[in-house]
């Protein structure tokens, strides 16, 4: 076996340890579904939604929760930490790249993304009979383009903050916002004029906008795929520029 | 041969020189301790030579590789065991070492290594439950196990109780004798003195003194001390005054001199002249923690 699949192994078993981490980016956000799934008035056709159900609009704003919780709330803390306690140091004294262990928690809290909308998306079909995406391929897209977007923010709050602490105070502050953009106390298709098309300019809003379309059954607009796009390319550049090894 | 060479090594941090013209050369086999105060330059020193620092000014090679544009190939020949670095938390000491092993493409047996480190019985054990002396010995293993030809160990026993550090030395004159060579960051002396077969002084930066442990004492000033009850009145003028004497006190009326060999010779026979005894007579190496104090600036008033 080469030492990035051992480092990747080694990282999805670590992973596998925190139950935190696995209740909060996999199954928090399917459970949330199911708590909102299970307020009958919000299984009833809403004509002031278009005609859809408040149950509806959260299985895009589940799916990018569990893209916060993995971002902004656990990575950043994962690598600040590895740093801080030199354990990147030490890897860079061996035949290994320390940019190997990055690489490996990007892919195992992309991996746990990706299981956690997996859930929710199987919950609300199952228990609600939400569609899973009338525009699978976009609504695929949107989701891959939304969970770079949110591991980049994680590098990005890892390179800016010295220690584990640190990246978990830093990681609080926006994970307001974060989750006020995504929807998740007001859906963004819901949010009125002006602050919509303020929120449609944030990284969760033009994702929720762009997963909202894709489960209507249209493409996403080119803007929030933009919109998201670049912001997504400015966290890894500011995460390039600053992350440091040590 | 050496396996180590550095020369003219210099370093700054902000403008503050941390290392400033240091060389020396490690031979193969050898175990050569790096000795100084707090912020002397050793850790800097230690890690310019495995690759982690680059350096300002200077030298380095390492079995003939330049740790900075050969990193990678060096990795392969230099195990480390650095000061404030761990591995994860919920990792276990086996799966360390899997892990570890898996980097290089002809690792030693980890069962092995834990059998003699002592660390059988807790390879199930995660990194967070370990103790600070099993750690330490993890890390030595961790240190272990690319069968690097040169370990570089960073305070190691600092944090062991005394039979801890005993059995780290052990396994360190083990490792050596399995042909592996030994730079040896520490500033304990007794520790330096057990292991090293040669000695770095560093301070403020620069080497102050470079030689064999018994060549570091016999060259400190006042490097033999007797001290013994005269059975009269003898003049501490008259002993300042003898031949290499470094310093003369005098406490209950046993009287302590310290110089050279020399200096005893003359004292027996001023003693003799006088007509006295030197009762209770002991006379003694200085340790290497005189010579030590005697050869660094650092903690002097």
């Amino acid at each position: 076996m080469t030492a990035t699949t051992v480092v990747l192994r080694t990282e999805a078993r670590l992973f596998a340890r925190e139950p935190g981490a696995l209740f909060w980016i996999v199954a928090f956000p399917a459970l949330l579904l199911t708590a909102l799934g299970l307020v009958p008035a919000f299984r009833e056709v809403d004509e002031e939604l278009d005609g859809l159900r408040v149950v509806d609009l959260y299985v895009p704003i589940a799916v990018l929760l569990a893209m916060i919780m993995a971002g902004v709330q656990s990575m950043p803390v994962v690598l600040s930490g590895y740093r801080e306690r030199g354990i990147l140091r030490r890897l860079s004294a061996t035949p290994a790249r320390p940019s190997s262990l990055l690489a490996a928690q990007l892919a195992v809290h992309g991996g746990a993304v990706l299981v956690a909308v997996a859930l929710t998306l199987a919950v609300g079909w199952l228990a609600f009979d939400v569609e899973p995406a009338g525009q699978p391929v976009g609504y695929g897209l949107a989701v891959l383009l939304a969970a770079f977007t949110s591991l980049a923010l994680g590098g990005m709050i890892a390179a800016l903050t010295p220690s584990a602490k640190a990246a978990q105070t830093l990681g609080l502050v926006i994970f307001f916002p974060a989750m006020f953009s995504a929807g998740v106390y007001v859906p963004v298709s819901t949010m009125p004029g002006l602050l919509g098309d303020v929120v449609e300019l944030t990284p969760f809003g033009a994702s929720a906008a762009a997963l909202d379309r894709a489960a209507a059954g249209n493409w996403p607009h080119g803007l929030d795929v933009a919109v998201t796009g670049v912001w997504g390319l400015l966290f890894l550049g500011v995460a390039a520029r600053w992350f440091r090894w040590e | 041969m050496a396996i180590i060479e550095v020369a003219g090594l210099r370093k700054a941090y902000g403008g503050r020189p941390v290392v400033d013209g240091v060389s020396f050369s490690v031979d193969d086999g050898e175990i050569f301790g790096i000795l100084g105060p707090n912020g002397a330059g050793k850790t800097t020193t230690v890690e310019c030579v495995s690759g982690l620092r680059v350096a300002d000014e200077g030298r380095v090679r390492v079995a003939g590789l330049d740790p900075v544009a050969e990193r990678e190939a060096l990795t392969r020949v230099v195990g480390v065991q650095l000061q404030r670095s761990e591995v994860q938390e919920k990792l276990t000491v086996r799966e360390a070492l899997e892990l570890y092993a898996a980097f290089y493409e002809r690792p030693a047996d980890w069962r092995e290594l834990v059998e003699e480190l002592g660390l059988a019985d807790r390879i199930g054990a995660r990194f967070g439950k370990l103790s600070g002396g099993q750690r330490q010995r993890l890390f030595i293993a961790l240190a272990l196990i690319g069968r690097p030809r040169v370990v570089v160990l960073d305070e190691l026993t600092t944090g062991l109780d005394p039979r801890g550090r005993r059995n780290t030395w052990r396994l360190i004159e083990r490792v050596r004798d399995s042909g592996v060579t030994v730079v040896l960051v520490t500033h304990f002396m007794e520790e330096a003195r057990h292991l090293c077969d040669r000695v770095a002084l560093i301070d403020g930066g620069r080497i102050t003194a470079l030689d064999t442990p018994v060549g570091l004492i016999g060259r400190a000033a006042g490097s033999t001390v007797m001290s013994f009850v005269p059975s009269g009145p003898l003049p501490e003028g008259e002993l300042a005054a003898l031949p290499g004497a470094t310093d003369v006190a005098r406490k209950d009326g046993r009287v302590t001199v310290r110089g050279s060999e020399e200096t005893v010779n003359a004292a027996m026979a001023l003693i003799a002249r006088r007509g006295l005894t030197a009762g209770r007579l002991r006379v003694e190496s200085a340790s290497l923690d005189d010579a030590y104090l005697d050869l660094t600036e650092g903690d002097r008033p």
